[in-house]
């Protein structure tokens, strides 16, 4: 492949490598999508055990100021959600929206005490970047980690595992974020995860990132995992996965992400509005949406990837919708998918079709997450 | 055993052809979840789409190797998809042929040029 020589490896590579891994490009970076297990078992493991990811593709990213007021009050001009109102050693997940009220990117954000502790999507994090400079500086200070990995460990086994490394793991809750010593490393560590399990994100600097992962992976439970099962196990979660299932025409309130959005941003709160797309944003939270994004559960066993036209019945002309992410879920056992219908038929039970192959197959709305959701809180 | 540039396999067997994919066509497709199989006593011609298979990554079709007609197929795959990955060359077997003309198979690869066309 010709872009080969452009991609970017992360401080795991030679591991991903050495582990069989099969490597392919995304956002960039060569990456490992499956190991020599395969999706289907490495789905399974991370629900039943633990898994470990390789994340440092992603972004991350440290915001300063004179203090953490400032710094939250710079950062919700870019974004709807209470970052003033978050408790020290907590983070919360954000949305960066543009002005036409569409979202621009997904995000975690913690409160690190004297910083804000920003991790966002590799394909956006250049633009990202550039939309905090903007806005923020020189007020607030972006700081772009470049030498830190960042570590996924997800699964019930979780937090036996790192416990094993450091006990203090243990003590945290669902969206904690602790500064932890793992291998006399000192390591950024949120109890937090994109898979819909328990587990952690850990930062970890690049030096350290090897020797950390092999240490997780000779645990018995640990097994590594690629971005196959990542996509499987955020599908089941019920997660947005950002390009897919929601972009820049796609506002908060169809996307489904309105609990993200705190009270004190909403109409009516004491720091209402004051972002981008902020007039769009609320109107539709207090009006409501006209489509929204909702769980598609296919009754056969074909599965309906993005993409595939969504019809109110079989003989219809129009479509009412669309598939977003959609494929086989290993531990739901057959498809799954997510997509956007009108409003009018997105509640739970509507029987719709899916056009695949040139034949409508039948589909019912369903509930999110498809496998419910098993966070320490 | 002749093998063709699509990673299937033929064989004959009791004057029918049976048509499979191959080990590498099974592990590049990854964990095969899903497969669709053609209607029996169908007149089909060399290429035309008979099947479909999803792996957890996507879709592929299945051609027709050779002219003929599909007399039987693999019923057990439509339940239980993944003997793709466990047993392509025997087991999970797709279809049956009865074709039209044999010598449409003269020109496909042996098992020593496939393995030299995968590399």
């Amino acid at each position: 492949m010709a872009e080969t020589g452009d991609l970017h490896r992360t401080a795991l590579y030679d591991l991903h490598v050495g582990l069989g891994a099969k490597m392919v490009p995304f956002a960039g970076y060569d990456m490992p999508v499956q190991y020599p297990m395969g999706v289907m078992k490495e789905h399974l493991h991370c629900r039943a055990e633990a898994g470990l990811f390789d994340v440092s593709h992603m972004g991350q990213v440290i915001l300063r100021g004179p203090s953490y007021e400032a710094i939250a009050h710079a950062f919700e001009t870019l974004v709807p959600m209470d970052v003033l109102g978050l408790g020290e050693g907590r983070q919360r997940y954000g949305l960066f929206t543009n002005a036409v009220g569409g979202i621009e990117d997904d995000l975690m954000f913690a409160n690190r005490s004297d910083h804000l502790f920003v991790v966002v999507n590799a394909a956006c994090k250049e633009a990202d970047i550039t939309r905090m400079k903007a806005a923020l500086e020189p007020q607030i200070v972006v700081e772009v980690i470049k030498d830190r990995a960042l570590i996924a460990l997800q699964g019930p086994a979780a937090e036996t595992a790192l416990s094993r490394l450091n006990p203090a793991a243990a003590d945290m809750k669902f969206m904690d974020v602790a500064t932890l010593e793992l291998q006399g490393v000192d390591c950024w560590v949120s109890r937090s995860g994109y898979t819909g399990e328990d587990g952690y994100e850990i930062s970890v600097p690049e030096a350290a990132a090897q020797s950390l992962s092999e240490a997780l992976l000779a645990m018995e439970e640990v097994a590594p995992i690629g971005l196959g099962a990542r996509d499987s196990l955020r599908l089941e979660a019920g997660l947005c996965l950002y390009g897919n299932d929601i972009d820049a025409q796609s506002d908060p309130g169809a996307a489904g992400l309105t609990w993200a959005i705190q009270k004190v941003r909403r109409a009516g709160g004491d720091r209402a509005g004051g972002f981008p797309g902020s007039d769009h944003i609320l109107k539709v939270l207090s009006e409501g949406a006209s489509r929204k994004r909702v769980g598609l559960l296919p009754e056969g066993r074909a599965p309906m990837r993005a993409g595939t036209q969504i019809f109110a019945s079989e003989g219809a002309d129009t479509p009412i919708g669309a598939v977003t992410s959609g494929g086989f879920g290993p531990s739901v056992n057959g498809p799954v998918a997510m997509g956007y219908v009108t409003a009018d038929l997105a509640s739970e039970g509507t029987q719709l079709f899916g056009e695949v192959r040139n034949k409508r197959m039948p589909l019912k709305v369903a509930k999110l997450p498809f496998i419910p959701a098993n966070f320490k809180r | 055993m002749k093998f063709t540039e699509e990673h299937e396999w033929l064989r004959e067997e009791d004057g029918l052809i049976v048509v499979g994919i191959t080990e590498h066509a099974a592990e590049q497709l990854g964990d095969v979840v899903f497969v669709e199989l053609p209607e029996t006593d169908t007149e089909v011609s060399k290429d035309d789409e008979v099947c479909v298979i999803e792996s957890v990554k996507a879709a592929s079709d299945i051609l027709a190797p050779i002219d003929g007609e599909i007399v039987e197929v693999n019923e057990a795959l439509v339940d239980e998809p993944g003997k793709v990955n466990e047993d392509p060359l025997g087991d999970a077997w797709f279809f049956k042929m009865k074709a039209a003309d044999a010598s449409q198979m003269d020109d496909m690869m042996d098992e020593a040029a496939y393995k030299d066309f995968i590399g």
